[in-house]
């Protein structure tokens, strides 16, 4: 039997990736990709919670968290669409629009 | 020990397959092994005993969240993405506080104390089927939320068409 010590450090090793991706990259896609990367890692600790404690709220939660990602990739995506069509670039450090 | 083998290989891959996400140039790389990595975690549900959300997670993130993903980066142009550094300046400063924060988890983690077991139990749930029982749950305990994520689903499709939508 795995301890689920394990689980919530894979977890953690996952979200902590997704985190520094969001911080270091200009890319505005990839920075959506490590969203979806950091709720996949709480995902995982989640259901690895719901297993360990046998009960299925962390199950139900997970269903809640697909859909807000999927919300959040739509609306997201379609932000950075009318940013390319009207701006024509995808990097952080070249969007300078609200700055003081 | 088999399960144990199991999970440092599924451990591992993760690790890497993330890492590989956040450190390819080409956005169409990152969002390649990102499919890998989505096909791993719904392996791992299998392994906690979690088929629905095995199947959801496939269908879901693998099938519509990524291919979305795909849709926008070839419809983008985005060539000249392999030419630029692809990390921003201050990537040390960012590595420095995710390390830390990560270092600050895994020292709490040896203080973890699990809370009191429910009802579930795995016998109950292979004896119920695990769909039948979630959607129990799901249906009765968690119907008001339930039908609060419709609203936010509701908005969300507005919100991308009105964005997406030219001026007329």
């Amino acid at each position: 039997m795995i301890p689920l010590e394990w689980y919530i450090g894979l977890s953690s090793i996952i979200f902590m990736i997704g985190a520094v991706g969001f911080m270091i990259r200009r890319n505005l896609i990839i920075m959506l990709v490590c969203v979806e990367l950091m709720l996949n890692a709480v995902n995982i600790s989640l259901v690895a919670f719901s297993h360990y404690l046998q009960d299925l709220r962390g199950q139900i939660f997970v269903f809640f968290i697909i859909t807000v990602a999927a919300a959040e990739a739509a609306i997201g995506l379609a932000i950075l669409v009318v940013l390319v069509r009207n701006k024509g670039v995808v990097h952080t450090d070249e969007i300078t629009e609200m700055k003081g | 020990m088999l399960p144990v083998i199991i999970f440092i290989y599924f451990a591992l891959a993760m690790t890497t397959l993330s890492i590989l996400v956040i450190t390819r140039r080409n956005p169409i790389h990152s969002v390649l092994f990102m499919l890998a990595l989505f096909f791993h975690v719904a392996a791992l549900y299998l392994f906690l005993n979690a088929e629905f959300l095995a199947a959801v997670q496939v269908i879901l993130y693998a099938g519509a969240i990524l291919v979305l993903f795909l849709f926008v980066i070839t419809m983008l142009n985005l060539k000249a993405e392999i030419f630029t550094d692809p990390f921003i300046g201050e990537w040390p400063v960012s590595l420095a506080i995710g390390s830390s924060l990560l270092l600050l988890i895994f020292f709490t983690l040896r203080d973890f104390l699990p809370g009191p077991v429910g009802t579930y139990t795995i016998e109950m749930i292979q004896r119920e089927t695990n769909t039948k029982i979630l959607g129990r749950v799901l249906y009765t305990e968690y119907l008001f939320p339930f039908e609060i994520a419709s609203l936010i689903l509701l908005i969300a499709i507005v919100g991308a068409m009105v964005l997406a939508k030219k001026k007329s």
